[in-house]
């Protein structure tokens, strides 16, 4: 039998973040001043790729992209815990029951990002998403652009925070109610609560089908606004998803090996492996559909978007760089039963894949905002750092505040004795 | 090893079975004699597939001019068949290979007949791309890279067209051993229970010397595990190259880059209602309601949600996007589906694939045989009806408003048509009669885990199958 175990988060744990969220900061308003300060290093003339490209290039643009991807990467994980949570429940998962609490705890994220999605919208929106503009609507403007127009019922100020208040909301509504009947069965027992946790997590992969690839569309397709692709939706989901898989995992490794969790055996850990591996795959099957499609049908519209990236001196870089760690690092090294066994393979490459999805959504965002005046160096650093740490003290806060294990889950004991 | 199933599983096989019981349920079917019904239904099947031949000689005869294609609607009933065929062809090895790497044991019972029905829809599909080739003893030249003696014809590796000949043929063939190694201990059983001298020998020389020892069920493993291992990357791939078919043109409702996943949801979705189809109708006739139970039909119902949805949610997509993308082509090519003439066809589409999967969402619904059954019909029309609006819809009003067209079946279409339908049933009934419709060996691994036998334990040995998981 498990006793119940909490976790504890111990002060030192807390200053050590709040360190690494000072450190974070610190690198962010000294990359910032040497934006200011000490020129641009390259490109600095040659944004015309960029839809945005019109506009003059400030400090402010490159901190409002940064923030944009960090939002962006870190609503992708809280929502992906409650999405992980939820298809353990509809599919009636047991191997997973010992690990649930770790993804069920990233959904208190979900209110800070609403939060902080709505300010960065409301006060950089314009240097994020070229459609704010309003000269483009104005047909006596020279700057007017049909296509642009056209999507206005779409793409407008009203419309587009409604659809934003919208997710947030019923999100976290859906996982309040999730975790309200989690922490009742933890007290009360029986499988009154399980059952009520399948129905709601029914609710909540329904309305999550719909708002993952709205939301997508919103906030990550409409930057590169003339551009179109049917699949954007799930290619973000899949981004989303396997990182989701692979902070999890990555957090049940440490917690392990920190004396928490000890049910938790090679077996769980083989199939969080396979998880990783197999969606891995999923995210490249998406990546090479959309490529290839755009590619062999050559038309111009939808070839622009990797046009932009490929002919990047410097976003083609990272172009193949993200095909390598979000593809054939993981694809190589989980490979083998062992690897999936073995903490120190899965700590590798769950730190490659999590750093590999956060370069996809630079990849995704920057050229479309910043054009050639895109760069990686302090305030990308800086601005991540700060988002780990807060994302990490709001989870894990989270997760000290009820046991690790759902004691009372009716599939624990198949959890417990799990073999793959 | 043991696996521990909690109490709030409801178990996968009723009816009290013992070990004995499962060998003799399913056993008896093959080895007694075929009943009228059988023969009728068999009848039929050949009767349908005869008549189906007339139109197929007609075509090989006189050409493809014998059906309704003309030169706006370059494509139609054939292609239209042939996806849709392909598409149920999914789900066999989806059961067999992508439910085993998550370890559902409720596939045990129904894998055997899934994969059965996956091959001969394969088969059936292949029929439409060779006869569409018009003249199939020269299709070997550009669909195999032969050396040939008319100049420079030689196979275009750039065309889609190709690839599905390489997918699909890989595919068969995995399927197809994938399927006849898992029959390989069965026959052994029934070879080991024959009495006649006849039956001894066919089912011995099927069962390729089986002995039932502990090294050849560890070789059995293995070569169950890599065959899973490579159909798993072969079932998506399938499918996504037959969406390459329409998807790497520029055809406006063609070229669409959510096709390949949104294809591949649709082939489950469609291969889920054929196997429903007639997993309800084997398990009345044969008495299999202890094996395949309500249980396992409300999964498959839930399957059956999931994916529909899936493709609910792709149309949508596609129908924001057209809007979205500016593109006027586009914008019409899906306002012609919804309103233009084909209008009926699409209504169709959405009603029978999006609308009425939405039904199982009742309980009542996805647990009554009578609705499944009915609802599994309404989705292998709707799954038809999606191939037509992508294909016909698509290509009948072309960039030149002077040649746009209707596109009208002739007999020989619907022919061809019944054609495959009566080899599929022909070949299904073959099946039912002479193999083992249910895997005994694997349905017996799960009876001690999974039974309401009381004489067992919740915690049993593992199953042999679930050995074979634990290597991936």
């Amino acid at each position: 039998m498990i006793q119940e175990e909490k976790f504890q988060l111990t002060p030192s744990i807390r200053k050590k973040l709040l360190t690494y969220g000072g450190v974070g900061l610190g690198l962010l308003i000294l990359g910032i001043l040497f934006l200011i300060f000490g020129g641009q290093s390259h490109g600095a003339e040659a944004h015309a790729g960029s839809e945005g490209g019109h506009a003059e290039f400030h400090w402010y643009n490159r901190l409002f992209a940064n923030l944009w991807i960090n939002n962006v990467y870190f609503t992708g994980l809280a929502i992906i815990g409650v999405f992980f949570v939820a298809i353990q429940y509809v599919s009636q998962a047991g191997w997973s029951v010992l690990i649930k609490r770790i993804p069920e705890a990233f959904g208190a994220w979900l209110p800070y990002a609403g939060v902080l999605m709505l300010l960065v919208f409301l006060v950089g929106g314009h240097s994020i998403f070229h459609w704010t503009h309003s000269e483009l609507y104005d047909e006596s403007n020279p700057a007017y652009d049909p296509i642009i127009a056209g999507k206005r019922g779409f793409l407008n100020y009203p419309f587009f925070l409604i659809r934003m208040v919208a997710y947030f909301g019923l999100w976290y509504f859906l996982f309040r109610l999730i975790r309200k009947e989690s922490l009742a069965e933890d007290v009360n027992g029986g499988v009154l609560h399980y059952r009520k946790m399948i129905k709601y997590s029914a609710i909540f992969v329904v309305i999550f089908a719909v708002t993952s690839s709205t939301s997508a569309w919103d906030w990550v397709l409409s930057i590169d606004t003339h551009w179109f692709s049917t699949m954007f939706g799930w290619y973000v989901f899949a981004s989303w998803f396997v990182n989701g898989l692979a902070v999890v995992t990555l957090i049940v490794v440490i917690l392990r090996e920190n004396g928490y969790l000890m049910a938790i055996n090679s077996n769980h850990l083989h199939d969080l492996g396979k998880f990783i591996f197999a969606f891995s795959i999923f995210w490249t099957y998406i990546w090479f559909g959309q490529f290839l499609l755009i590619y062999y049908a050559n038309i111009p519209e939808e070839t622009i978007y990797f046009v932009e990236r490929l002919d990047s001196s410097y976003y083609s870089s990272i172009f193949f760089a993200n095909l390598f760690m979000n593809f054939f690092f993981p694809f190589l090294v989980l490979m083998t039963r062992d690897s999936k066994r073995h903490t120190i393979f899965l700590k590798v490459a769950c730190t490659v894949v999590i750093v590999g999805h956060w370069m996809d959504f630079y990849l995704m965002i920057t050229p479309g905002t910043l054009g050639e005046n895109g760069g990686f160096g302090l305030i990308e650093v800086g601005c991540a750092l700060v988002y780990i740490a807060a994302f990490l003290l709001v989870v894990l806060t989270n997760l000290s505040k009820a046991p690790l294990v759902a004691k009372n889950h009716p599939l624990l004991q198949e959890s417990i004795h799990h073999h793959t | 090893m043991e696996v521990t199933t909690s109490p709030v599983r409801d178990p996968l096989i009723t009816g009290r079975k013992t070990l004995h019981d499962i060998t003799h349920d399913i056993s008896y079917q093959v080895e007694r004699k075929p009943t009228v019904s059988w023969l009728l239904a068999l009848a039929t099947s050949l009767g349908v597939l005869a008549i189906g031949l007339y139109a197929v000689w007609r075509t090989v005869w006189d050409g493809i001019g014998m059906w309704g294609n003309n030169k706006t609607v370059g494509w139609a009933w054939d292609i239209t068949n042939f996806v849709w065929w392909v598409g149920i062809g999914h789900a066999g090895t989806l059961i067999s290979a992508i439910l085993l790497l998550f370890r559902q044991r409720w596939r045990n019972s129904i894998n055997r007949a899934a994969e059965a029905m996956t091959i001969f829809a394969v088969i059936c599909a292949a029929m439409f791309p060779i006869l569409h080739t018009g003249r199939p003893w020269l299709a070997l030249y550009w669909m195999f890279p032969l050396p040939n003696v008319f100049g420079s014809l030689w196979i275009d590796f750039n065309s889609p067209l190709v690839w599905d000949v390489f997918a699909i043929s890989t595919y068969f063939t995995v399927s197809l051993v994938f399927w006849y190694i898992g029959l390989i201990p069965d026959f052994a059983t029934i070879r080991d229970r024959a009495k006649g001298i006849v039956s001894r020998t066919i089912y011995g020389a099927l069962s390729f010397g089986w002995t039932g020892g502990a090294k050849t069920w560890e070789r059995y493993e293995s070569i169950s595990l890599i065959l899973a291992g490579l159909a798993t990357p072969l079932v998506l791939s399938v499918h996504t190259i037959v969406s390459f078919d329409f998807a790497t043109s520029v055809i406006p409702g063609w070229h669409t880059t959510i096709f390949p996943p949104y294809f591949v949801a649709g082939a489950i979705f469609s291969g889920f209602a054929m196997v429903l189809t007639l997993m309800l109708i084997t398990r009345r006739v044969y008495r299999l309601e202890d094996y395949i139970t309500i249980q396992h039909i409300e999964l498959m119902n839930i399957v059956i949600i999931v994916t529909g949805s899936i493709v609910g949610v792709a149309y949508l997509t596609e129908l924001f996007m057209a809007w979205y993308s500016g593109v006027e082509y586009e914008q019409y090519a899906f306002l012609n589906r919804a309103t233009g003439p084909y209008w009926w066809a699409y209504a169709t589409m959405m009603t029978c694939n999006v609308v009425s999967p939405q039904l199982f969402w009742f309980k009542k619904i996805r647990t009554s045989i009578v609705a499944t059954f009915v609802l599994s019909i309404v989705v292998n029309i709707g799954m038809w009806f999606e191939r037509f609006v992508i294909i016909v819809t698509s290509l009948h009003r072309d960039y030149l408003p002077s040649s746009w067209v209707m596109f009208y079946p002739t007999l020989y279409d619907v022919g061809v048509y019944m054609f495959t339908f009566g080899l599929f049933f022909t070949l299904f009934f073959l099946f039912a009669k002479f193999f083992p419709v249910i895997n005994m060996a694997e349905v017996k691994t799960i009876l001690k885990s999974t039974s309401d036998n009381p004489a067992k334990h919740h915690k049993t040995e593992v199953g042999e199958k679930d050995v074979a998981t634990q290597k991936i």
